[in-house]
């Protein structure tokens, strides 16, 4: 049996199905509600595909009030509703229960005020992450946070997420280059938290939104920071021999003060697989590979280039390589950017995310090697070396039966060692209800009560996402209480 | 009878919490004791901080730093710079501009959410800020974040403990994110521009590849003349680099009596942003002090609203999104006329000090919309069931007895 349970939907709701439809369809017209069960079939799941659930219907609106409309409806007749923004989430954050309505921002997708001067854009929250910084880069601007799902993530998802990216060392995650979001509360009332300006008013509500799994409100729309392009970007290849040498110099390229834009830290499987799937010249006799990618004029370039190549000299590289040209640039990132589809070539593979002080990362990728040997899976690492961030990728057989639940029992031994040396369960791809229960590990009784009472504020019914984020059993009774005070 | 209370730990901390709430007796939380900032406090109890103090982890190689709440901001600038490293959001000193003495604290930082300058580049306190320790109005201690910089385990109470001002909880512990101190500054000054050209300036480079670390304008510097300032930061050959670009880039918006140099001496820097920093200007000087955070092309338009009913002065930081405002009059009639002028546009003004004794005044901060005071409010509740923390200083309702 695998590890993750989500509740018994409610059958009541389901038989009034029709009912609900139609409701639904009254306020939005018949195109924007999906309900036929071989359509509903498409948004069974996320990017967490062992666990898939058709809701009891899909609404696509248009505009903030048709999000209104529905949530009113929702709250009146007290239906779960789940947010979805792109359904790429790798934790089941959108991953629907029967007796829920699914909201889908697909048609929400414009840009609706783009301001060089002040370097922000007003978006609409279902447009995908790369549309944004592809609407801005005419101007000589881009949107910073760059998660490898870029091309399909929505910026909803990303909010609701606080995603990350490769280039998060330099400009930070979601949260830092967030300015403010429309957000359509539960009841359907409209707000707005922040904007243009850059400070809160009062406490820093958007901070909280931001992160929250779409357990707060549907978010219709956001100001984004922008930034201006810099004048180049160059990365350079370091491969090692060990992972302690190239974890050690990783820290030692910190503290020499120069800031790299990225640094990407692969490991031996992860080489090879990347190499195999996307050819992109990595040097397959290493047992670890560095990324390091650095950004300014030409000079400025080369300055910090110079300083690292001297640190990473006296670690005894087994290869040194920078890019001469933006096509071998390409081909550096090309390789790391390839990482899950190679995987995805090989076998079926989950994807963790845990964060851990770069200080003990020799310790935990050798503990990592040794489980792999215990559980009988391969595991794979490719990761943002300088802020921590692990994504071990276990490799097993979906076909085979037990593999699913020993890779996931894998997985979360690997989450609790991240805790274990300091670290957390999750860096940017959320908890979900991949992660859910083993909150616990991280949080103590107090921590997650208080959370639970941010969503109290917000959500008093807990209809939004409800099983999500919690262990079932911590939010069992607001669940149980509000479903059945709202019927 | 007014009394101090100083426990010396978080437990004994919580266990004083603890008793206030049973007796639903409120407390002033205080860290240094030199921001006092928002609306005033009316309580005898006093509870410090103060003695929550030390360094408890440095990494320079993991560029992280967790501290008791108590620690003085002073004692952490000193060992971050004996590794070259620093704060990224160049936490202010506003003593001077409060007319008070003592040390700030980390904890009076993070609960004031103060950001410096480099703001526009580095983020404010909250991105800085990766991890809290706190103690809720019941006693309870509590933990959010922690010690690495990328972490979405659970909801993100850290930003919305930075800034709070004690009303949520009483820190006793923060963790930070850090960066390499840069090696040179260097700082294109630019004389003689009114407000709206100083502000367009400001944007372009802002918006330039530049990497700008510091955008401000200064309606009369010691002379009495506006001074422009644009800030690089970085390697010595890159600051090198991008102040001239920019100065090549600036001059031709330039009117033909604006004066442009490059100031290259690490002393003079130092001087010039702590001067923008700390609002240096204003300090000692007669009158109330007002904080608006506008979008920054708005900034310019807001100062002229009001200079238009009000005498005056102006310091814009953040490339204009940042207003600081000398006033004459601190009646209600002014704060009338200086919430109209931001309303008209969006953002938020808070009133910073009444007078140069620093006193603060009612209504602080700015009013909120209604759904969003009331999800405050119960926030605030949430977390202090009897509103025993800082009662009021938000302009949130006092005890419930
Ligand atoms: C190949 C691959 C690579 C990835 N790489 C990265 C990476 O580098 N960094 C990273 O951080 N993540 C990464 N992810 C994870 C994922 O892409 C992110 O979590 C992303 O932000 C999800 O966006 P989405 O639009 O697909 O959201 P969904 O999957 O649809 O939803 C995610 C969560 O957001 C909520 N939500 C969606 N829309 C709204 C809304 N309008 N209002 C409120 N809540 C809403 C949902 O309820 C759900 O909880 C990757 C995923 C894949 C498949």
């Amino acid at each position: 049996m695998s590890l993750v349970e989500m509740p018994k939907a409610d059958g009541a709701i389901i038989s009034r199905k029709a009912e609900i439809v139609a409701a639904l369809q009254a306020a939005i017209g018949t195109d924007g509600v999906i309900h036929d069960p071989e359509e509903t079939l498409a948004y069974e799941c996320d990017a967490l595909t062992a666990y898939r659930c058709p809701p009891l219907a899909v609404c696509l609106p248009r505009t903030t009030q048709e999000v209104s409309a529905i949530l009113r409806i929702c709250s009146d007749m007290g239906l779960p509703v789940i947010p979805r923004g792109a359904g790429t989430s790798l934790a089941g954050g959108a991953l629907p229960t029967a007796d829920s309505i699914v909201i889908g921002v697909a048609r929400l997708n414009q840009v609706l005020e783009a301001d060089y001067g002040n370097r922000f854009v007003r978006v609409q929250a279902g447009i995908t992450n790369l549309a944004v910084s592809g609407n801005v880069a005419g101007e000589g601007f881009f949107y910073a946070p760059d998660p490898s799902s870029q091309l399909a993530c929505a910026i909803s998802g990303n909010i609701a997420m606080n995603s990350g990216g490769a280039h998060c060392l330099k400009y930070g995650v979601t949260t830092n280059n967030l300015l403010g979001v429309t957000m359509v509360m539960m009841d359907g009332e409209v707000i707005e938290i922040g904007g243009t300006h850059l400070d809160p008013a009062g406490l820093d509500l958007l901070g909280v939104i931001c992160g929250s799994e779409g357990q707060f409100g549907m978010v219709t729309e956001a100001v984004l920071k922008i930034l201006p392009k810099p004048e180049g970007a160059r990365p350079i290849l370091l491969g090692f021999n060990a992972n302690e040498v190239a974890g050690t110099c990783v820290a030692d390229i910190i503290k020499s003060g120069v800031l790299p834009v990225a640094m990407e830290f692969m490991d031996k499987p992860a080489i090879i697989a990347c190499e195999n799937f996307a050819h992109a010249g990595y040097p397959t006799d290493v047992e670890a590979l560095l990324i390091v990618e650095v950004e300014g004029s030409e000079a400025e370039i080369a300055e910090q280039l110079e300083k690292i190549k001297a640190i990473a000299a006296r670690h005894d590289p087994e290869v040194m390589r920078e890019s001469n040209s933006a096509v071998q640039s390409d081909l550096i990132w090309k390789g790391r950017k390839a990482a899950f589809g190679a995987m995805g070539q090989m076998a079926d593979y989950l994807c963790m995310d845990g964060t851990i002080p770069t200080s003990r990362l020799p310790e935990v990728l050798k503990r990592m090697q040794e489980m792999s040997v215990d559980y009988g899976l391969r595991v794979a690492n490719v990761f943002h070396a300088g802020d921590g961030n692990l994504h071990p990728l276990i490799l097993f057989d979906a076909n085979k039966p037990g593999d699913l639940e020993k890779c996931e029992a894998f997985g979360a031994d690997i989450l609790k060692l991240c805790v274990e040396v300091g670290g957390c369960l999750t860096g940017e791809h959320g908890v979900g209800v991949e992660k859910r229960d083993l909150m616990v590990h991280q949080y103590n009784e107090a921590d997650l009560e208080i959370q639970m009472r941010v969503k109290d504020v917000f959500d008093p019914k807990w209809l939004l996402n409800p099983a999500k984020v919690f262990p079932m059993e911590a939010s069992h009774s607001r669940r149980h209480g509000n479903r059945q005070e709202a019927a | 009878m007014a009394s101090l209370l100083k426990p010396d730990s978080e437990a004994s901390l919580a266990e004083t919490v603890r008793e206030h709430f049973a007796r639903r007796k409120p407390v002033r939380i205080v860290g240094g004791g030199t921001r006092p900032v928002g609306n005033p406090v009316d309580v005898t109890e006093t509870l410090s901080t103060g003695r929550l103090s030390g360094i408890t982890l440095y990494e320079p190689g993991a560029l992280t730093l967790v501290a008791e709440a108590g620690t003085t901001l002073e004692t952490i600038t000193d060992a971050l710079a004996e590794e070259g490293q620093h704060l990224p959001f160049e936490p202010a000193d506003y003593c001077a501009l409060l007319g008070t003495k003592g040390k700030s604290t980390i904890g009076g930082v993070v609960a004031a959410g103060v950001s410096g300058p480099r703001r526009v580049q580095a983020g404010a306190a909250r991105d800085s800020l990766i991890g809290v320790r706190f103690v809720s109005g019941e006693g309870e201690i509590i933990k959010n974040g922690g010690r690495v910089m990328k972490n979405v385990t659970g909801y993100d109470l850290v930003k919305l403990m930075c800034g709070s001002y004690g009303t949520l909880g009483v820190l006793t512990e923060v963790s930070f994110k850090l960066l390499p101190r840069p090696q040179a500054t260097g700082t294109v000054l630019i004389t003689g521009l009114d407000d709206h050209a100083a502000v367009t300036v400001l944007s372009r480079a802002l918006g330039s590849p530049f990497d700008v670390t510091g955008a401000a304008h200064l309606q009369k510097d010691a002379d009495g003349n506006p001074v422009t300032m644009i800030r690089c930061e970085g390697l010595p050959e890159s600051v090198k680099y991008r102040t001239g670009r920019l100065k090549d880039l600036l001059a031709p918006l330039l009117p033909s009596a604006a004066g442009l140099s490059v100031e290259n001496v690490a002393e003079s820097n130092a001087a010039i942003w702590k001067q923008v920093r700390d609002v240096e200007t204003f300090a000692g000087r007669d009158g109330a002090v007002w904080r608006l955070s506008v979008k920054p092309s708005d900034g310019p338009d807001v100062v002229s609203d009001i200079s238009g009913k009000l005498d005056c002065e102006a310091l814009y930081d953040w490339g204009g999104g940042l207003v600081w405002l000398l006033v004459d009059a601190a009646d209600d009639e002014a704060a009338t006329v200086i919430r109209a002028a931001v309303d008209a546009r969006g953002g938020h003004a808070t009133l910073f000090r009444c007078n140069a004794n620093g006193e603060s005044g009612t209504d602080a901060f700015h009013p909120e919309h209604p759904r969003i005071a009331a999800i405050s409010q119960n926030l605030r509740r949430q977390f202090d069931p009897a509103g025993i923390l800082n009662p009021g200083l938000m302009g949130q309702s006092a005890v419930q007895a």
